[in-house]
C-alpha cells in the first residue's frame, strides 16, 4: 500500500467512518476508489478491477457510461434539480415514461424520492392509506433501505443499534418460500402490504420457489392486501425482462425502483402506483415531500438509462453474458465442488454459494487481490453476490472468469485448510 | 433464454435511439427534453452496442463446427433465394435503380450458386500439411463492419453475409440510406433464418439507423476486426483511413476491347447484354468500348442487330451534358435504361435500343464520356492499331477505375495476354459480358459482389473478395529437421461445443436449475461420446466422495 493511501486511509477514519473503513482493512479489502469507466475501477493505488458489486446494480450500465455522461452534461444547461413543489417538465416526462414501461398496466404515477429507502417509505406510507391498515409483512432477512419504514423491514441489525425496531407490531416478518407462514400473516386481515424483493439481494440472492411468488400475490388479492415489489436490484432488465417480477407472472400494485435508475450519476428513485391505490395524491398532493425526491436532472438520466436499457440490443446482451458465465462458473464449480457448491442465478443476478459459514469473504479478498470487486452477502456470508452488468463485453467476462478460478482457488485452500487443521 | 415468455431476445435490428414505447401521447417533445442522439458519445456508444454483440456472437461461433456452419449458410442461402424476387422488387422501388429480373438474378447467383462455389472449401477445420510439416488452424476475423451501396444491395447482403457465415465472423451490415428500407428487412429475414438454424443471436445485424457520423464510429472502433467496404471513393477511402484493417475496393470504370481476331457478332451480343444487364448498376460494367478502325464499321452493324444506339455526334454532346454536370455524374441517370435516358437527353430513340453508344474521339480529363457510368451508355473510341487500343485502355483506367476490370473480345491469344498485361485491372474477361464475368458469374472467377482493385487501385486485395479473405490462420509449424518427426494432428480440432448451454432463470417455471433445461441442453450437444466437461464432472463428483469420506 501506498505512502498516500495510509494517509488517505487515516483520514478517513478521523473524518468520515472509523468503524466502516476498518472493516474493510479487516476484511483483506483496502480498497479506495478512484478512476472508473464502463465496468473497471481503479483504485488509488492504480490496481484495476472488474466491477460485478455494481453497488447492487447501480452501475448496471457501467460507471460513467458515455450517454449518461452526455445527457447530465446537456441536462445542466437547462435545469437544476427544480422546484419540488410545482409540476415539472422532466419529472412528469419521466413518471409517463414509466408508467409506459410497468409491470402493471394499471400503474400510472411515480412519486419520486432522492434514494431508494425514502421510495420504499413512500410505498408504504401509500399502501397505509390506500388500504387504512398499519401492518407490513415482510421477509425475514429482507433489506429494504435504512429509513424510518425501510429500516423496520429488515433485519433488526439495522434498526435495534438506532432503537428504531418496531415496537408495535406493525412490521411482521415471515420466512421466504414459506406461503403457509405468509398465509398466517395474511388471513387476519389486518394487514396493509406485503413487500418483498423479487430475489433478496443482501440475503444472498436466494431464489423464489417455482410459484411462490404469484402464489404470494393471490394470497394478497384473497386477504385485501397491496403486493409491493422492491425491484431496485432485480429491475431494469437484469434478469432479460424490464422488471423480474414479470418473469414470475405477477402484476404488484406498487413498485418501487432506485439503485440503477439514476444509473449512478445522479440520485433519484421511484415509486410507481395505479391511480386507485395513490389515492393520496388527489386527497393531499402536498402529503409526502421531498426536495431532492425527482431532481429533475435525475429525471433526464433516469429517462435515458429506460431508453438504453429498453433497446432490442440488451437482452442478447443478457443472454450472452448469464450463458456465458453461467457455464464458465459451472467448469470452476467442476473443479472446487467441495467449497463452491452453488449458483443462484437469473439472468445477470447471481449468488455464489460456498460450503463455509463466512466463505464468501475469502473469496471476496482473494477477487480483490486478483482484480475483481464482487461482494459478500451481508445478511448471508456464505454467499458471494455476483452481478455482472449489461453491457459487459466477452473480453471482460471471459477475463472475470479465468480471476474467478484463481480466487476460488486461494480462497478455497484458505478456507479448507482451516478445515482440515481444526479436524485434526 | 433470459428474455422468455415469448420474447426471445431481438435478432438483429434493434432501433437504439427509439422512445421507449410508441407513446402517442407528449411525443416527442416532452421525452426528448434533452436530446444527445446526434451527440459523439451517442454515436459511440450505439455502434459498441452493435458490435459488443457482434463479438459475442463470433465467440460462439467460433464454437460451431464445419456441418453446423454449412447448415446455417444453406438456411440463409435458401431464404436469400425464396427472397429473390421481392428484394429486387423493393430495391428497383426504393432506390430507383436497375431492373427488376436482372437484380433477381444477381440475388439468386448470391445465393446457391455462391455457397456452391465454396462447396468444397473448409474454413473450420484445421489443414494439415505433412510436407512442410504444418497445422493450419483457421482464425475467423471477429468482427466484420460491412457498408452495402446503393447500386447493388441485396446481392451485396446476400453475399457479405454467406461469406461471414461461412467463416464464422459475426457481421453489421450498413446500408446506403437510399436502400436502407429494403436492405433492413433483407438483413432481419437472413438473420432469422440464420439464427433458426442454430446461428448465435446477433451474428448478422443490421445498422438502422446509417447516418455518415455514426458509420465513422463504427469503422474507427477498435471493436470492429475489419471493414469491409463496398462504395463511393469517399466511403472507401473513409475505411482506409479508419486505422481498421479494411478491405476497400475502388470504383469501376471497365474498358472493353474488340480486336480483330473476334467474332463480332458475338461481341456486340455480349457487350450489349452486359451492358443493360440491370441498366449497368454493376461496377464491372463495360465503360468505354476500343476498337480499330479496320473493324470498326463492322462492330457498329453488330452492335446496332443487337439494340444498340448509336449516336451522332450531336446526340453525343447532347447525352454527355446530360449525364455530366460540374459536380460530376448525374445520380438521376445511375441505373436508368437506355430509352429513358435518350428522352431525358433529348435523343430519339428506337423502343427497342437497349443501349447508348457514344462515339468519342479523346479519352482522359477533357473527356467525361470516358469516366464510368452507371447506366447503358457506352462510350465508344476507335484507334489506328491493336497497340494503340492498349494504350487507349491503360489511358481509360489511368482517368479511372485502376485495378478493378477489363474486357476483350479476341481469338488471337498473344493480344489478349499483351491486353491483359499491360492493361491495369486485375481480371480481364474474355469473349462474356463483363457485368457478369469480371463479379464471377460465367466465368471461372471467384463469385463476388466486391471487386479487388490491388494495389493498382488503392486497395489491399486484388482478387475477387471471398471468404478466404475473412480469416486468418494460426500456423502449427514444426522443426523440419528429421530428427523431430511431424506429430499426428488427425482428429484433433478445438472444442466445438455448439451453442452455449441456457443459463437457468431460477423460479422460473421450467427454466431453473432444478427443472434443468440446462442440464438436457448440455448432454445434447455431445451425443454419445464423453467429453471434457462430463469427464471432469465425473472426476469432481469422485473427488467429492474421497473428500468426504477422508473428513468423515
Amino acid at each position: 500500500m501506498s505512502e498516500a493511501k495510509l494517509e488517505f486511509l487515516e483520514r478517513s477514519r478521523q473524518f468520515w467512518n472509523p468503524g466502516k473503513t476498518q472493516d474493510w482493512q479487516d476484511f483483506g479489502v483496502d480498497l479506495v476508489i478512484d478512476r472508473r469507466e464502463r465496468y473497471h475501477l481503479y483504485d488509488m493505488d492504480g490496481q484495476r478491477l472488474i466491477d460485478v458489486h455494481l453497488n447492487g446494480g447501480t452501475y448496471n450500465l457501467g460507471h460513467r457510461h458515455p450517454e449518461l455522461v452526455e445527457v447530465l452534461k446537456a441536462g445542466t444547461n437547462r435545469f437544476d434539480m427544480g422546484n419540488h413543489h410545482f409540476p415539472a417538465l422532466a419529472r412528469t416526462a419521466l413518471a409517463e415514461s414509466l408508467a409506459l414501461c410497468s409491470p402493471n398496466p394499471a400503474m400510472r404515477y411515480t412519486i419520486y424520492g432522492s434514494g431508494g429507502g425514502e421510495a420504499i417509505d413512500i410505498a408504504i406510507k401509500t399502501a397505509r392509506h390506500a388500504v387504512q391498515k398499519r401492518k407490513i409483512v415482510s421477509i425475514v432477512k429482507a433489506y429494504h433501505g435504512h429509513t424510518g419504514l425501510a429500516v423496520k423491514t429488515g433485519d433488526d441489525r439495522f434498526s435495534k443499534l438506532f432503537l428504531s425496531e418496531d415496537t408495535n407490531d406493525e412490521f411482521v416478518q415471515v420466512p421466504f418460500n414459506d406461503l403457509d407462514a405468509m398465509e398466517d400473516a395474511l388471513k387476519k386481515r389486518d394487514v396493509a402490504a406485503v413487500i418483498m424483493e423479487t430475489i433478496p439481494a443482501t440475503y444472498g440472492f436466494p431464489m423464489p420457489n417455482e410459484g411462490y411468488l404469484p402464489s404470494v400475490k393471490a394470497l394478497c388479492e384473497r386477504y385485501d392486501v397491496l403486493y409491493i415489489a422492491d425491484e431496485v436490484q432485480t429491475g431494469l432488465m437484469r434478469t432479460g425482462e424490464m422488471w423480474g417480477i414479470t418473469r414470475y407472472g405477477v402484476k404488484p400494485d406498487i413498485m418501487v425502483t432506485g439503485k440503477g435508475i439514476s444509473g449512478g450519476m445522479y440520485p433519484i428513485a421511484c415509486v410507481l402506483v395505479s391511480e386507485e391505490h395513490g389515492g393520496w395524491l388527489k386527497k393531499d398532493g402536498f402529503g409526502h415531500i421531498s426536495t431532492m425526491g425527482g431532481a429533475e436532472l435525475g429525471c433526464v438520466v433516469a429517462m435515458k438509462v429506460l431508453e438504453i436499457v429498453q433497446r432490442p440490443q440488451i437482452r442478447t446482451m443478457v443472454r450472452y453474458i448469464s450463458d456465458y458465465i453461467r457455464d464458465g462458473l459451472e467448469q470452476i464449480m467442476d473443479i472446487y465442488p467441495d467449497f463452491f457448491i452453488g449458483i443462484r442465478q437469473h439472468g445477470v443476478v447471481m449468488g455464489l454459494e460456498f460450503n463455509h459459514e463466512q466463505g464468501a469473504k475469502p473469496v471476496m479478498k482473494h477477487l480483490y487481490n486478483n482484480g475483481v470487486w464482487a461482494i459478500f452477502s451481508t445478511l448471508d456470508p456464505r454467499v458471494l453476490q455476483f452481478k455482472p452488468g449489461l453491457l459487459m463485453t466477452q473480453e471482460d467476462c471471459e477475463d472475470l472468469l479465468r480471476r474467478v478460478e484463481i480466487a476460488i482457488g486461494l480462497a478455497e485452500a484458505e478456507v479448507m485448510g482451516r478445515y482440515r487443521k481444526a479436524g485434526r | 433464454m433470459v428474455g422468455a415468455s415469448g420474447t426471445r431476445p431481438g435478432i438483429s435490428t434493434g432501433g437504439a435511439s427509439q422512445p421507449v414505447q410508441k407513446a402517442g401521447r407528449l411525443e416527442p417533445e416532452i421525452r426528448n427534453l434533452i436530446d444527445i442522439s446526434g451527440s459523439q458519445p451517442s454515436m459511440q456508444a450505439l455502434a459498441e452496442l452493435y458490435l459488443d454483440r457482434a463479438r459475442w456472437a463470433s465467440q460462439v461461433f467460433l464454437r460451431y463446427d464445419r456441418d453446423a456452419v454449412m447448415r446455417i449458410v444453406d438456411a440463409v442461402a435458401e431464404t436469400a433465394h425464396q427472397h429473390a424476387l421481392k428484394y429486387a422488387e423493393w430495391a428497383v422501388e426504393e432506390s430507383g435503380f436497375g431492373v427488376v429480373a436482372h437484380k433477381k438474378i444477381k440475388n439468386e447467383l448470391t445465393a446457391h450458386p455462391l455457397v456452391a462455389a465454396y462447396a468444397d472449401v473448409d474454413f473450420v477445420s484445421p489443414r494439415i500439411d505433412r510436407a512442410n510439416k504444418i497445422v493450419e488452424i483457421p482464425r475467423p476475423a471477429g468482427v466484420i463492419f460491412a457498408l452495402v451501396p446503393s447500386t447493388n444491395p441485396i446481392s451485396t447482403v446476400n453475399f457479405k453475409i454467406i461469406l461471414a457465415m461461412l467463416t464464422r465472423n459475426a457481421i453489421v451490415l450498413s446500408p446506403h440510406p437510399a436502400v436502407k428500407d429494403c436492405c433492413i428487412d433483407a438483413v432481419t429475414t437472413l438473420a432469422a433464418a440464420a439464427e433458426a438454424a442454430g446461428a448465435p443471436p446477433a451474428c448478422i445485424q443490421v445498422v438502422d439507423t446509417p447516418k455518415i457520423p455514426l458509420i465513422e464510429e463504427f469503422m474507427k472502433s477498435a471493436k470492429t476486426n475489419v471493414v469491409l467496404a463496398t462504395g463511393g471513393t469517399a466511403m472507401v477511402r473513409a475505411a482506409y483511413s479508419s486505422s481498421n484493417p479494411a478491405i476497400g475496393v475502388g470504383p469501376g470504370n471497365a474498358p472493353v476491347y474488340v480486336d480483330p481476331s473476334a467474332d463480332f457478332k458475338k461481341a456486340a451480343h455480349y457487350i450489349v447484354e452486359s451492358k443493360s444487364f440491370d441498366n449497368s448498376v454493376l461496377c464491372t460494367n463495360e465503360s468505354v468500348l476500343i476498337t480499330v478502325r479496320d473493324c470498326h464499321d463492322a462492330v457498329e452493324s453488330e452492335l446496332k442487330k443487337e439494340g444498340a444506339h448509336i449516336c451522332s455526334d450531336e446526340e453525343t454532346a447532347m447525352l454527355r451534358n446530360f449525364l455530366f454536370h460540374a459536380q460530376g455524374f448525374n445520380i438521376e441517370a445511375i441505373g436508368q435504361d437506355a430509352i429513358w435516358i435518350a428522352e431525358k437527353a433529348g435523343i430519339k430513340v428506337s423502343t427497342k435500343t437497349k443501349i447508348l453508344v457514344a462515339p468519342i474521339t479523346k479519352i482522359g480529363i477533357e473527356e467525361p464520356l470516358s469516366k464510368e457510368k452507371l447506366c447503358p451508355v457506352l462510350a465508344l473510341h476507335v484507334t489506328s492499331s491493336p497497340l494503340q487500343a492498349v494504350a487507349s485502355a491503360r489511358a481509360v483506367l489511368r482517368l479511372a477505375g485502376a485495378g478493378h476490370s477489363a474486357a476483350i473480345h479476341a481469338s488471337d491469344e498473344r493480344m489478349i495476354f499483351q491486353f491483359s498485361s499491360q492493361v491495369e485491372c486485375y481480371r480481364c474477361v474474355v469473349n462474356a459480358p463483363c457485368s457478369q464475368g469480371a463479379a464471377g458469374f460465367g466465368t471461372g472467377l471467384a463469385p463476388t459482389f466486391t471487386i479487388g482493385t490491388g494495389y493498382f487501385g488503392r486497395s489491399s486485395v486484388g482478387e475477387n473478395v471471398g471468404p478466404q479473405h475473412l480469416v486468418n490462420y494460426t500456423r502449427i509449424a514444426w522443426n523440419s529437421s528429421h530428427d523431430e518427426p511431424f506429430g499426428n494432428f488427425e482428429g484433433i480440432h478445438q472444442s466445438l461445443d455448439g451453442p452455449l448451454p441456457e443459463a437457468p432463470s431460477d423460479g422460473v417455471p421450467g427454466k431453473s436449475f432444478s427443472t434443468g433445461s440446462r442440464s438436457s441442453s448440455r448432454d445434447a450437444i455431445q451425443g454419445g461420446d464423453l467429453n471434457h466437461a462430463e469427464l471432469r464432472r465425473l472426476i469432481a463428483e469422485e473427488l467429492r466422495l474421497a473428500l468426504r469420506g477422508d473428513k468423515s
